[in-house]
């Protein structure tokens, strides 16, 4: 058997029973979506609808009954950074992590500060009003900071391929510019920003990437009505 | 190894330095410790962790690492004895996901009890123990998270089991017991004993009290 064909037949082995259980444009969704795809990996899709849960989703993550799930040979994995690992120890082609030790856990730090300090910032800017919200803005644009500086030097964090802190950050180049429009407020400029601006760009044109990328009308929408409900219930300042 | 080419930045009430003290007993790494003085952190801490500031960070060959569950992955990619986490994928998945959930749900919550009063302190301790009780399902029965022997999750999450003991004594309210959580009780009193886990834990004593008067400054300052 040629080696390609050989890779092949393993593959079909490996991925014998592969379910994800998503929804449409959630970000720690579409990570995975992205892992699988950057892989060439065949997965079917099961789309929940979140205000109406499967019991085959709450049975697979009882303790935090959320998407992802990724389910291989019946065996679920949960949260989409532990996923992004698991997969790039399955499946070893395009991998997502690098070799070497201290840039894996330079990697490991980057996935954990977007999830930790710049989603939460960002989501906070997005919900607040009035005073609140500008001081929620600035720390959002001090941890935009931080961000900014890894990419100097390069096209991708991950360097000239995308990676774990590329997809980690995925989210920032489909939703940043929505929840901007959405609420009227300016986070990052060409000034203070151009190489996150760029990143984004290249992120989004970036082949395998763009395929599954969520329209931006059907975002605009659903972050519209989260503003609405957010909004109505916090008082302005 | 030479030891001057591993540095540990750590504080000796800190149980994210504690958990880089263990991984590193466990493998038998020589390592240089300093010791941070929190209120006044050193220029060395501040260049070697600009983004957070915190302890502990782990510097080997001159490159620094910081968030001690990142560390002990470095660690064991690195020193391949006495591995943290094991070998089959799905097993290291499954780690992952309780380190974590010890991580994210346990420990704040324990910490939420510790800091908070009255009624808010009530239900934090509430939260606490229901946490703790699914982080109980983690162990599937086993005498640690590793299986016979400490692992990664141990390593991760067995600083919950001590501090949870001193919280519980400092605010009045048990986040431990062996009634509703027989297995969890049994493997944090096992992981304590474990020679080299008890060997890097600081004094007892002098946690409690280091412990208590943090209490006291945090419940001063809750209103």
């Amino acid at each position: 058997m040629s080696s390609s064909a050989m890779v092949t037949a393993n593959q079909l082995i490996i991925m014998a029973e592969l379910k994800l259980f998503r929804t449409s444009s959630s970000p720690f969704v579409l990570r995975v979506v992205w892992a699988l795809d950057l892989k060439g990996i065949q997965y079917d899709n099961i789309f929940e609808d979140l205000s109406n849960k499967s019991s085959l989703l709450l049975q697979y993550n009882p303790i935090y009954k959320k998407v992802p799930v990724l389910v291989h040979n019946g065996k679920p994995l949960l949260e989409s950074l532990v996923i992004l690992e698991y997969i790039d120890e399955i499946w070893k082609q395009t991998p997502i992590l690098p070799e070497d030790p201290s840039e894996r856990a330079t990697a490991r730090f980057w996935a954990k500060f977007g999830d930790d300090k710049v989603l939460p910032s960002i989501w906070n800017a997005f919900i607040k009003q009035g005073k609140d919200q500008e001081e929620a803005i600035v720390t959002a644009q001090e941890n935009l900071g931080c961000v900014e500086r890894q990419l100097t030097g390069k096209k991708f964090f991950n360097g000239e391929t995308i990676g774990l802190v590329d997809l980690a950050f995925g989210w920032l180049a489909n939703l940043l510019s929505v929840f901007e429009e959405v609420c009227g407020v300016t986070l990052i400029d060409h000034e203070k920003f151009p190489l996150l601006l760029e990143w984004i760009q290249n992120f989004a044109d970036a082949p395998i990437i763009k395929e599954s990328w969520p329209p931006r009308d059907k975002l605009i929408t659903r972050y519209q009505a989260f503003h609405e409900v957010y909004t109505s219930k916090e008082a302005p300042k | 190894m030479a030891e001057e080419t591993v540095k540990l930045l750590g504080y000796w009430a800190s149980p994210f330095a504690l958990r880089v003290k263990w991984a590193l007993k466990l493998k038998g790494i020589q390592y240089q410790y300093v010791e941070e003085d929190l209120p006044n952190k050193s220029p060395m801490l501040l260049q070697y962790n600009p983004v957070h500031k915190k302890v502990p960070v782990l510097v080997h060959d001159d490159k620094p690492l910081a968030e001690s569950l990142i560390i002990l992955e470095y660690i064991d990619e690195v020193w391949k004895q006495n591995p943290l986490l094991p070998i089959d994928p799905y097993e290291r998945a499954k780690a992952r996901f309780w380190a974590k959930f010890a991580e994210d749900k346990c420990g704040p919550a324990v910490m939420a009890a510790f800091s908070k009063k009255g009624e808010e302190k009530e239900k934090a301790a509430k939260e606490a123990r229901e946490n703790l009780k699914t982080l109980e399902s983690g162990l599937e029965g086993k005498r640690f998270f590793g299986g016979e022997t400490i692992g990664f999750v141990d390593i991760a999450a067995g600083w919950i089991g001590c501090w949870a003991q001193m919280t519980g004594e400092i605010i009045g309210i048990k986040l431990i017991d062996a009634e509703t959580m027989p297995l969890l009780d049994a493997w944090f009193k096992d992981f304590l004993e474990v020679p080299f886990i008890k060997e890097c834990m600081p004094p007892q004593d002098k946690l409690l009290e280091h412990n208590r008067e943090f209490h006291k400054i945090l419940t001063a300052a809750s209103t």
